[in-house]
């Protein structure tokens, strides 16, 4: 059966989590509930409480995560690099949304604790780093680059008329963050097959590519009742993009296009 | 653990080169659904439910049996696809999952062949 429960070693251990106070003096405080997990450790993952000064924080939720990293505990690990929305590196669970942690305010999440999680339904190889081996090898599944059997022009690159640049400008925005995979229950279930959101529309960005000459090929290596047809317009991952890009209806064009070629 | 390549692992069996058929009869079940629930309650409100005879004769009459045999038809074939999709989404034990299959299929057969034989001998019965 579809695992509801975490196993029981992935549980979290509510008499584990530690709590790290705010700094004497502080007066805008704020705390960050951080889910942690040690594969060194024989315990089960707990939730630590870090409580900041937010008068000497940055604004961002990566800001607040990378104070606890640099000053307060140094042992947290988490994923970052740009710290401006382009490499997807801070994908995490905030307050029950995936999202990323550099492009969001502390202030959106109101004035409450902050909840920081790893993506959900992943393997955790550390605190808020979760394995996406997998995602990653599902996307290159698709195979995402130009095939063509047509040489390209010998003194230019291949052409494409604006219209046809347009229709793969938003899906090709997609920054492998992961946010949307994650968020889909069909994922959760049976990612072993079902290929997601990001891959999908991956797929869909060399499907509707005018250069491309292999869209037969790519659409029968997704006519399947997993790879394809596990969607059932949930559509978590549309909710989802921090890059507001649209899988679910690039997933929805996919079947169209799965129909019209056989009528 | 394994040491297959994590490519090899998502690449899998390949694609099993149908869905489509599925995905497009589940979708033509669905628009012929409409039209025949609609008169079918429509009917239900007109008719005296509480009188046998007028339900009964309402079955036999003119081209309702035809209608009557279609929406079983059609509602059976919409729900088995239905609950495949459910079954194949949750039940991941092959030999569960063969036999949740298999059960279903063979359920949603007998209620359809249940339902038509039932319209179908109220309406051939001799007047």
């Amino acid at each position: 059966m579809a695992e509801f429960r975490l196993p029981p070693n992935s549980r979290i251990d509510k008499q584990a989590g530690k709590t790290w106070p705010a700094p004497a003096g502080a007066k805008n405080v704020r705390t960050f509930r951080v889910y942690r997990f040690d594969p060194n450790d024989a315990g089960n993952p707990r939730v630590d409480s870090y409580t900041l000064d937010m008068d000497h924080c940055g604004p961002m939720v990566l800001d607040a995560l990378l104070k606890i990293k640099n000053e307060v505990d140094a042992t947290l690990s988490l994923r970052r690099s740009c710290r401006e929305g382009i490499c997807g590196s801070c994908a995490m669970n905030i307050n029950g949304v995936n999202t990323l942690a550099c492009t969001r305010t502390c202030d959106e999440f109101g004035t409450g604790d902050i909840r920081i999680y790893p993506l959900p339904h992943m393997a955790v190889v550390k605190d808020l780093v979760t394995d996406l081996t997998h995602f990653y090898a599902q996307y290159a599944a698709v195979k995402p680059w130009l095939q063509s059997r047509t040489p390209a022009p010998p003194d230019r690159e291949r052409l494409q008329s604006k219209a046809d640049q347009e229709k793969i400008d938003r899906p090709s925005a997609c920054i492998l963050c992961a946010c949307c995979s994650t968020s889909c229950p069909s994922y959760w279930w049976n990612s072993d097959r079902y290929l997601g959101p990001a891959a999908l529309l991956a797929a869909y960005r060399w499907i509707v590519d005018s250069r491309d000459e292999a869209t037969g090929e790519r659409l029968d290596a997704l006519e399947d009742p997993f790879r394809l047809y596990r969607c059932h317009t949930i559509m978590n991952c549309t909710e989802a993009c921090p890059k507001d890009l649209n899988p679910a209806k690039a997933i929805a064009e996919i079947k169209k296009l799965m129909v019209e070629r056989q009528h | 653990m394994s040491l297959r390549t994590p490519l090899g692992a998502a690449v899998g069996r390949g694609s099993a080169r149908n869905g489509v058929h599925h995905w497009w009869v589940q979708r033509v079940t669905a628009v012929a659904l409409l039209p025949l629930t609609l008169w079918l309650l429509v009917s239900l409100i007109q008719l005296p439910l509480t009188d046998h005879a007028a339900v009964v004769s309402w079955i036999g009459h003119d081209w309702h049996p035809v209608l009557l045999s279609l929406l079983v038809l059609v509602m059976t074939w919409h729900s088995q696809l239905g609950v495949q999709v459910v079954i194949e989404d949750y039940v991941h034990r092959h030999l569960l999952k063969t036999l949740s299959l298999l059960s279903s299929s063979f359920l949603h057969v007998l209620v359809a062949a249940g339902g038509i034989y039932a319209v179908l001998r109220i309406a051939l019965r001799s007047p």
